[in-house]
């Protein structure tokens, strides 16, 4: 692979060392995002624990088909991820590049169904504020937490999406090898979002459904 | 490709070792995209300098205030704007970034042998990212203000606050990404690029220092983030999260906060304590006392300085059980701090102690933390922290930790490697005399802050009783004398950069590798990557010369016209 100018960095001894380093920090990185989750798991719990009622009244009217789609939809996508990130490893150019365009679509994919979900909860108005439908008021807190926590996460996953499509092109164009660190990086930062959408969805959509 | 052939690439590059990393570009764009780790660390420090001094004025203005006991030039709104910016602007601009940041930047990759932080791109964006923090911010100030005091409280900073909460709290959210981002890279650049033979065991106790406070940086600023993103969403979008008729719960809010908040004390004293170490050492001429329990003690208190936050919430409502909990453990971390300051004063014992700038300010890091420190058992016992909640003496305590420790600290440092990173001596009587003033006027500042606090004056008041108007003069022209202390270095380390002499590669005969390069370091930071075989602080005071001879510059030749 003698048309990969830029897969050693400064201030990297060595290829290998660089691999590590960049996985390493990017572990450290995702330590970093679940303390950021956790703010808000912590929250939730906190208000889950003081109106168990209110949250299971309102997780009721969360929309089950939606989560469940989407779940199915980032487990697939985390799946293509592994094979994207095993081609890398194996120097499988081609194959890297479908991978992550898979993968993309995948995300692309959870966002609008995602958005579906958005709109028919603002019809049903599920929004906190004057016109909210639901009747004890902590159901409110619920949904505060539910918009802010799926933001969040649709943010989070947006950036995922923006990423894997940059490195497809990048790869595809052959402006960085197959066996970049960013690939690996990439790959556990996708994962790392994936998981946190299977708390939410248990946080979320199972409380009121046991 | 296999990596033999990218390393006799990298062999090959011509000239590897040139010019200081000062004269390696003079364009603005070299400084403004560079991602050299020396370069990064003084864009930082211009940036926190300005933020200093617009803290300072705001502060400057309060104190004017506080003069008078009937509150004569300002309005209300105004004292509560005013005592915010400072607060906000000195916290999250100022103090937080200061040491990491700037000597942190700087040092690090010297210290442990290494050409440059593990990702030099990500640390040009970190700087970038503060710098969007800090418009944010600045657009707050501009805008009129913000009058919820750094700490943003529910429900008031989300519902009631008629100021520009919004704005200000999306500054500092914003500037939460460049110190997380600068944590990641410490971490990962103290794991993965140590030269050769440079063990855990051998790291500076700076180095050490400066790792714990990256950890503290990661785990902690995302829930400080996420305490800010709550309260944007409640204000902007209207969600109830901590609106109490909503039945939210507004002590969450200060879990949040201060989960986050009081770690933040801990990124300001910890790396001080590191600069402090290798000054003690330099100028004691002495091996650091204990140097094993000194690295335990760092991360004890990293580590401990976690569990503490909920000594902020004794009167707010928290359960009696949690107290007990809290005070116990804020109790715990004066162990290891105590650990500390006992090695310092053991280092110093029977050294051959020398009284230069950085040891000065060092020294008066000392008194300052000891008396913070000291005061802060006081808060940590219940019943005390139940009489002084919210009074001057609460105020004191932490400007003896932030301001005495962290920036005393901070000044020790700059003088400490001003040779280092400018390659010019700076006057040392002029930076003695700063450095006493400096410790004589905090001091005026703030010892007579105990004793009002004490009495009773509630903090964030500008209207009080007569009767403490003689502690809040005190304090008020001590806080004169601390403004003049603090433009003195302004001066002649501003007159060093154009006259002073040049420093030589090691003035002060110290040990450690970024005295071994040339100062100011080359772009590459060595020649070659030293291989380290040998602790640090190897001073060994009867092999060395005379102090006078010490005392030397290395170079004689004087400065090109």
């Amino acid at each position: 692979m003698s048309d990969a100018p830029t897969l050693l960095h400064e201030p990297w001894p060595s290829l290998a060392r660089e691999k590590e380093g960049v996985a390493f920090g990017l572990w450290t990185f995702l330590a970093s995002e679940i303390l950021f989750f956790a703010g808000l798991f912590l929250s939730y719990a906190v208000y889950r624990n003081l109106y168990p009622d209110a949250f299971r009244i309102a997780s009721r009217e969360t929309d089950i088909l939606y989560g469940s789609i989407n779940t199915a939809i980032l487990l697939t996508s985390s799946f293509v991820m592994t094979i994207a990130l095993h081609a890398s490893e194996l120097d499988r150019r081609r194959i890297l590049a479908s991978c992550l365009l898979v993968t993309a679509i995948l995300g692309l994919a959870f966002l609008g169904v995602k958005g579906l979900e958005y709109a028919d909860d603002i019809d049903k108005r599920l929004v906190p504020g004057p016109d909210f439908s639901l009747k004890p008021a902590a159901t409110r807190l619920f949904f505060a937490l539910y918009w802010v926590m799926t933001g969040v996460h649709a943010i989070h996953l947006a950036v995922g999406v923006g990423l894997v499509i940059y490195a497809g092109v990048q790869v595809q164009r052959r402006a960085i090898a197959a066996q970049s660190p960013a690939i690996e990086a990439i790959s556990l930062y996708w994962h790392f979002v994936d998981s946190v959408w299977l708390i939410l969805y248990a946080l979320i959509y199972l409380p009121g459904r046991s | 490709m296999s990596e033999t052939a990218i390393e006799s690439a990298r062999d090959e590059e011509p000239g590897a070792v040139t010019a200081s990393y000062l004269v390696a570009g003079h364009t603005l764009k070299s400084w403004l995209t560079t991602t050299d780790h020396k370069r990064i660390g003084i864009l930082y420090a211009l940036a926190i300098t300005v933020f200093f001094f617009i803290g300072g004025i705001a502060i400057g203005l309060v104190r004017l205030e506080l003069m008078n006991p009937k509150g004569a030039i300002l309005s209300d709104e105004g004292y509560n704007r005013l005592f915010s910016l400072h607060g906000i602007v000195m916290v999250w601009f100022f103090l937080v970034p200061s040491i990491p940041a700037t000597l942190g930047n700087f040092l690090l990759p010297l210290m442990i042998g290494a050409r440059d932080v593990a990702f030099p791109r990500l640390n040009l964006i970190s700087w970038y990212i503060y710098a969007v923090g800090a418009a944010f911010t600045c657009y707050a100030i501009v805008a009129g203000g913000v009058d919820t005091g750094w700490t943003f409280y529910t429900p008031y900073s989300s519902l009631y606050s008629n100021s520009n909460v919004l704005a200000a709290a999306l500054g500092v959210f914003i500037v939460g990404f460049s110190s997380i981002a600068t944590g990641v890279n410490f971490i990962t650049t103290t794991h993965m690029l140590r030269a050769p033979g440079m063990t855990w065991s051998r790291l500076p106790l700076m180095v050490w220092a400066l790792y714990a406070t990256s950890i503290v940086m990661v785990l902690a600023t995302p829930v400080l983030a996420m305490s800010l993103l709550l309260i944007i969403a409640e204000r902007y979008f209207g969600l109830p999260l901590f609106n109490p008729s909503e039945g939210g719960d507004p002590l969450l809010f200060q879990h949040l906060f201060w989960f986050y908040s009081h770690p933040a004390v801990y990124i300001m004293v910890l790396p001080a304590m590191g600069v402090v170490s290798e000054v003690f050492a330099c100028f004691a001429r002495r091996r650091v006392f204990g140097y094993i329990m000194m690295v335990y003690a760092i991360m004890a208190i990293a580590i401990v300085g976690f569990l503490v936050w909920g000594h902020h919430m004794f009167v707010s409502g928290e359960s009696q059980y949690a107290n007990v909990v809290f005070s116990f453990l804020s109790f715990a971390v004066a162990v290891p701090s105590a650990i500390k300051v006992f090695n310092w004063t053991a280092t110093l014992h029977r050294g051959q102690v020398t009284f230069e700038a950085p040891m000065l300010y060092a020294l008066g890091f000392l008194g300052l933390f000891t008396i913070g420190g000291l005061t802060g058992l006081f808060l940590a016992s219940i019943p005390i922290d139940v009489h002084v909640t919210d009074t001057y003496f609460v105020v004191a305590h932490f400007h003896y930790i932030m301001v005495g420790g962290s920036v005393s600290a901070f000044f020790a440092g700059l003088h400490f490697w001003w040779p280092k990173i400018t390659g010019r001596l700076y006057s040392e009587a002029w930076a003695r005399f700063a450095a006493i003033v400096m410790f004589l006027g905090f001091n005026t500042t703030f010892l007579p802050q105990f004793i009002m606090g004490y009495g009773g004056m509630p903090r964030r008041y500008h209207v009080y009783p007569q009767e403490f108007q003689v502690y809040h003069v005190i304090s008020s022209v001590g806080a004169l004398i601390l403004l003049s202390a603090y433009l003195l270095p302004l001066i002649y380390l501003g007159w060093s950069l154009l006259y002073g002499t040049r420093a030589g590669d090691n003035p002060w005969d110290a040990t450690g590798l970024e005295w071994q390069t040339s100062s100011p370091p080359p772009k590459e930071n060595f020649e070659e990557i030293p291989v380290v075989n040998a602790g640090p602080y190897h001073y060994h005071p009867a092999e060395e010369a005379p102090d006078a001879a010490r005392r030397e510059p290395q170079e004689a030749q004087g400065r090109k016209p």
